[in-house]
Formats: structure tokens, C-alpha cells, sequence
């Protein structure tokens, strides 16, 4: 798979936001998303797990064209979207779609589920024959899940679960090749989000889509994901299959968003009640003024001199996967840690 | 030691029995929360999981006999230390609230007055409610904020609740809540605005305050990995009830309910990485239109015919062990699996 050219590539991706003056605040500019390359390949999952600030969401927002990019490319089946002629650019547009978060906020609430799907075949004409519209809509929202006498509904008539179904529907109406899910299941309950993510994975062994899965809930990447991007502050840190990611992180902030993520297991803490997490100290800087060298190693347990002064690049090191760290390594296993197991353990 | 267990478990820190609420709707009473028990003793928490619409931060506000307008205590009792507080009025509610019991929010903005320092709103609680002066009361107030964990507290008395970051703000709540040495903290979702580095923070914090402290705590989650952390014991609520109650490693090894077995395995399981999630089909119910029998029927992969007629009171299987399932044992059976 690595070896066919990718569908989306992202290459040192630079998006900024002009921060005007503020009370208490400096004006300025933020990089929220400061240098990133990735790629997805056809038929693929890609996780992007970060915490909120990292700047997973700008990428996607830059990926779909809501933001332009300051630096770096955005290339699609080995085009330049920033190149691109314009009616192209439109083409091309059709075969990234985007869904967010909160469905309610992204549906247009005077529209029924009928217009706003068929919306997009006004938008990119062409692609259904207006005479098989009705058909359509309802092939669409079977697809999804819903019943075809959903069409004439309004979006407030529905449940969260089955809004999210709806905006899923009016991606694939028209026959994307990528999904940007930004945080596409966090809104839903646990019981609502099985049945989305089921859906999500369903669609893509019967249509073959790409997804690039923006989360910070390390279980469900973990779940749906082939490879994944670890985000801090708006820099790749650690990237990888699954498997490297989550059995062998080998950057200090994944092997502590690992650690912190709670699991159904975790009832089984030790005699002291702990559970022998990474606890990290202090919050994520501000962007605007990002640490020099490392950006983690403000929080950061192993940092030393060196991070201050030079920042790490996202290369391999001893890991078998890129990591941008100058001391990356395996933790000692659970067993072993104590304090002195180089595991920060005070706050 | 012996002695001391039995005089502990005498009078528990909070008693909930049959708790009922209602809400007045334009087409008559609602019930949000019907035949709800339970119990929480010193260095205990109880976590009550649900999802929206369950009735968890319903009960929790009856608690703090902060019941919602439209709504009121249609039945059952809550004791604080023993004492009945059904039916207090707002003056000795006030001399409970913040004294006895306490609460922590998902939103400590909403909580904060954002035009007041951070060190006035926490020197005003003993200033107000122990007559502090206000040397003393900013003195106490810097304190409090270092041991919730707040670096350079003596400098942040003076920052306004925007200045601090969403995990300072929430170690601001803490540090406020328990200013007054309460018995018993209720954390409704404290943790669920939070990043996940940010989120173990605070679930250490609390845990390191529990202790201190030998405070009682509910904690109301969605989150079955935050619960699984941070409980004792464990209530599952649906649909305004509790289907099923027991210490956490009960009920996430053995769910005796078949909606707390799904909830398990609509979750992805650690030990067995991307297996299919098992969805429970559907989604919870209106209030509005309750199913008849067991609320959780419709869904449930267990149902038989007395789950359609016959709504199952929680069966004790066990000490501090219950289901309200017609056919727990089977459930507990076909385990996790």
C-alpha cells in the first residue's frame, strides 16, 4: 500500500491565523498548524489524535478549503489544490468531503434531510440526473441507516446519532473519495456512537472510501484506524501503524496520552488505588509563543538541554516509525515502574 | 477495627431511598427519576453512569436540593449525615450547601463570576461563612489553591477566572468546594471539557482530596473508562432508573443488566483491539413515552414477554449488589464475552 501513490498528501503544511489585539492579550500570529506531512492512501484510515489546540482541526479545515494554507501543500491524487485552476478546484473539491462534530450545527435547520442532500447535486451538476433525485435520497438514506420516509423530515425531528447520519448521507451524495471526520462521534452517546462507527467502517469495505479521522479519543482511533498521527501544538510528534503507535509509542507524549486515556480495565489499580499513569504536569502552551527547540519539553520528563536548543525532527530513529524526539524509547513495562523508572509520579 | 466498620456503616454519609422527580409539562408530570437508592459512605465513590437523558444530573441537583423549576421531589428520601433534607427550606439548604455537601461542575465558567478575582470568590466563603478577615481569608484562600495543585497560588489570588486555563479553572472549583469542609462532593462530569493529560490531572487531584480529607463523592460520568478509574462502586441508570449497582469490578466483569453489558461492548475492549463494537440498537427513550414494562425492552437482545407487562423492581443479588433485570443471572452468564 505504501507504495502507490496516496490520495491526500499532506506536505510541511503551514496554516496561520492572524490574531488581532485583545484585552490581556498580545496580538500576533498563530501557527496552529506549523509544518505537517502526512499522507492517506486509497481505501485507508488515518487517525489524527491530539488534544484540543494542537491544531487537528485546522488541518482538516485546510484539507476541505475553508482556510487557506500559509505554506506547504495540499495535494490530492498528486495535484496541488493550491495550484489548481479553479473549475478543477471544484472537481476536485467533490471528492473531499468533511463532517463535523455537531451535525445540528452544520444542517441547515430549515431544510428537510431531502433538500439538503440534493443541495450538493445542485452544487456539483452533473452528477445524479435530477430525474433520479427522489430515488436517490432514499437509496442514500438507506445507506445510512435511516428510512426513506426520512426524507421529508427536518433536521430537529432527529436524534444526534441519526443527525450525524444524515450529515454521512450528504457527504456521500456526491461519491467522495476522502471523509474528513472531525471529531465525528464525540457528541454521541456510547450506545449511539457503536452504531456510527460501525456505519463508518461499514461504508468503507462496500465503497472503498478514505477516511481521515480527526478524534482525541484514543480508543476509537485505535478501533477504526490503520495508521496514526500524534499532534502536539501543532506538530506531528509520532506517527505509525496502529500497532506502533499503541504498543510501542516511543515520544513522551503519546506514551502519556496513552497512559491517561482511561480504559474499561482501569478499575484494576494497584493496592494504593493508582493505576500508574503518566500524570503530565502544567497545561499545553500558549501558540502563540511556542517553547523553543521541543515544543513538549516544557512538560516533558526526559528533556534536557539539547530540546531547548534544537528541535527534533519527525525522521526514525531506533523506533522501526518516525518520531520527533531526541531521546524517543520504550517505557519500562507497568511492573517494574517505580518512581525512580524515570515515570513522573508526582504532580 | 471491627467496631469502627459497624459504626460507619451505622449512619452512611448520604441515603437515597425510592427518590422520585417529576417535571411539569404543558401534557402533565414527567418522571425523570423513579425508585432511585443508594448509598454513600466516608472515602467512598460512587459513580452514576448513564447517558443523556438518564436522569443522572437530575438526581445529583436533588441532592443539592437544587431541583430544576419546572420539576419537584415527587417521592422517596434523602438523608445527609441522617438528617431528612426533603422539603428544607432555601435558608437551611444554604447553611448545608458548600458546609455538609457540595458540587463541582463540567463547567466551571458557568460557576466562576467572571468579574471577580479568583482569590476574592474563594476568601469570600470564609469571609461569609466563617467570619475570616480579609487578611486571613486571602491568607486561607492562597492555601486552598496550593494544595488543589495551582502553581503559584500567592501570585493567581489576583488573575480573573479567564486567566486560567479550562484544568486551573476546574482546581479553582475544587479548591472552592471544599473550602468549607464538607462531607460529601458531588463531580457531575468534571472532567468531560477536559483533554485527556488535563483529565487525569484532575482524577488524581480528586483522589488525593478524597483521601485527605475522607470525603464521601458521586461522581456522575458518561465516561465508562473515567468510571472505571476513579469509583468504588458503580449505579448504571436508564431511562430515570438504576438498572444495576455494585463495586466497579462487579459490574464491569459481570454486568448483571443487559444494558450495562452493552454499554461494555459498545466500547472498544483493551484486551481485544479492533473487534466489532456490538451497537445497542436504537436509542434511549422519551421520557415522554416510556416504554411499557421494562424501559430497556425495545432494545434489548434478552427480552421476553414478561419484559414487555412487568416492569423489574432492582433484585439484590448479592451485598450492595443489584439488578433490575428479569433475568440477571442469565446476563451475568453470558459475560462480557
Amino acid at each position: 500500500m505504501a507504495e502507490a501513490e496516496p490520495l491526500l498528501e499532506l506536505s510541511d503544511l503551514v496554516t496561520s491565523y492572524r490574531l488581532r489585539p485583545g484585552i490581556g492579550r498580545p496580538g500576533g500570529e498563530v501557527r496552529a498548524v506549523a509544518g505537517v506531512s502526512l499522507t492517506v492512501h486509497a481505501g485507508e484510515t488515518v487517525g489524527l489524535v491530539g488534544e484540543s489546540g494542537c491544531g487537528k482541526s485546522t488541518i482538516a479545515r485546510t484539507i476541505v478549503g475553508l482556510v487557506r494554507p500559509s505554506g506547504g501543500k495540499v495535494l490530492f491524487d498528486g495535484r496541488d489544490l493550491g495550484t489548481l485552476p479553479a473549475k478543477e478546484l471544484r472537481r476536485l473539491r467533490r471528492d473531499i468531503q468533511l463532517v463535523f462534530q455537531d451535525p445540528y450545527a452544520s444542517l441547515n435547520p430549515r431544510m428537510t434531510v431531502a433538500a439538503l442532500i440534493k443541495e450538493a447535486w445542485r452544487i456539483h451538476p452533473g452528477l445524479v440526473p435530477r430525474e433520479r433525485w427522489d430515488d436517490e435520497v432514499r437509496a442514500l438514506l438507506e445507506r445510512v441507516g435511516l428510512r426513506a420516509e426520512h426524507a421529508g423530515r427536518y433536521p430537529h425531528q432527529f436524534s444526534g446519532g441519526q443527525r450525524q447520519r444524515i450529515s454521512i448521507a450528504r457527504a456521500l451524495a456526491v461519491r467522495p473519495r476522502l471523509i474528513v471526520c472531525d471529531e465525528a462521534v464525540s457528541a454521541l452517546d456510547v450506545s449511539v456512537r457503536a452504531q456510527i462507527l460501525n456505519l463508518l467502517q461499514e461504508l468503507q469495505r462496500d465503497l472503498g472510501v478514505s477516511y481521515l479521522f480527526i478524534s482525541h479519543d484514543l480508543g476509537v482511533v485505535r478501533h477504526l484506524c490503520d495508521r496514526v498521527a500524534v499532534m502536539y501544538l501543532g506538530k506531528i510528534v509520532e506517527t505509525g501503524s496502529k500497532e506502533d503507535i499503541y504498543r510501542s509509542p516511543a515520544h513522551p507524549y503519546t506514551q502519556a496520552l496513552l497512559s491517561a486515556a482511561p480504559s474499561l480495565d482501569d478499575w484494576r489499580a494497584d493496592e494504593d488505588g493508582e493505576h500508574g499513569e503518566i500524570v503530565l504536569t502544567g497545561d499545553v502552551p500558549s501558540p502563540l509563543r511556542p517553547p523553543t527547540g521541543c515544543r513538549f519539553r516544557t512538560r516533558c520528563w526526559r528533556a534536557q538541554d539539547r530540546c531547548r536548543d534544537e528541535e527534533p525532527a519527525l525522521v526514525e530513529r531506533d523506533t522501526g516509525h518516525p518520531v520527533a524526539c531526541h531521546f524517543p524509547g520504550a517505557l519500562p513495562p507497568p511492573a517494574t515502574t517505580a518512581p525512580e523508572g524515570g515515570r513522573p509520579m508526582k504532580e | 477495627m471491627p467496631d469502627e466498620r459497624a459504626n460507619e456503616s451505622a449512619t452512611p454519609l448520604l441515603e437515597v431511598e425510592d427518590l422520585a422527580v417529576e417535571f411539569d409539562t404543558p401534557a402533565g408530570p414527567l418522571r425523570a427519576v423513579r425508585g432511585v437508592s443508594f448509598e454513600v459512605g466516608e472515602c467512598e465513590t460512587l459513580a452514576i453512569v448513564g447517558e443523556s437523558g438518564s436522569g443522572k444530573s437530575v438526581t445529583a441537583q436533588t441532592l443539592m436540593g437544587l431541583v430544576p423549576l419546572s420539576a419537584r421531589i415527587a417521592g422517596g428520601r434523602v438523608a445527609i449525615e441522617g438528617r431528612d433534607v426533603v422539603g428544607l427550606s432555601d435558608r437551611e439548604w444554604q447553611a448545608l450547601r458548600g458546609e455538609r455537601i457540595s458540587m463541582i461542575f463540567q463547567d466551571p465558567l458557568s460557576a466562576l463570576n467572571p468579574s471577580l478575582t479568583v482569590g476574592y470568590q474563594i476568601a469570600e466563603m470564609f469571609r461569609r461563612h466563617r467570619g475570616a478577615g480579609r487578611a486571613e481569608a486571602r491568607r486561607r484562600a492562597a492555601e486552598l489553591m496550593a494544595q488543589v495543585g495551582i502553581p503559584d497560588a500567592e501570585r493567581r489570588l489576583d488573575d480573573h477566572p479567564h486567566r486560567f486555563s479550562g484544568g486551573m479553572r476546574q482546581r479553582v472549583m475544587i479548591a472552592m468546594a471544599l473550602a468549607l469542609d464538607p462531607r460529601l462532593l458531588i463531580a457531575d462530569e468534571p472532567t468531560t471539557a477536559l483533554d485527556v493529560t488535563v483529565q487525569a490531572q484532575i482524577l488524581r487531584l480528586l483522589r488525593q482530596r478524597q483521601r485527605a480529607e475522607r470525603l464521601g463523592m458521586i461522581l456522575i460520568s458518561h465516561d465508562l473508562g473515567v468510571v472505571a478509574r476513579a469509583a468504588d462502586r458503580v449505579a448504571v441508570m436508564y431511562a430515570g432508573r438504576i438498572v444495576e449497582t455494585g463495586t466497579v469490578a462487579e459490574v464491569y466483569e459481570r454486568p448483571a443488566h443487559p444494558y450495562t453489558l452493552g454499554l461494555m461492548r459498545a466500547v472498544p475492549d483493551p484486551r481485544d483491539i479492533g473487534a466489532p463494537l456490538e451497537a445497542i440498537e436504537g436509542r434511549p427513550p422519551d421520557l415522554a413515552a416510556r416504554p411499557a414494562g421494562c424501559a430497556f425492552h425495545p432494545r434489548c437482545p434478552f427480552a421476553r414477554d414478561v419484559c414487555r407487562t412487568d416492569d423489574p423492581a432492582p433484585r439484590e443479588l448479592g451485598l450492595r449488589r443489584a439488578s433490575a433485570c428479569h433475568f440477571a443471572e442469565e446476563v451475568i452468564a453470558h459475560g462480557r464475552g
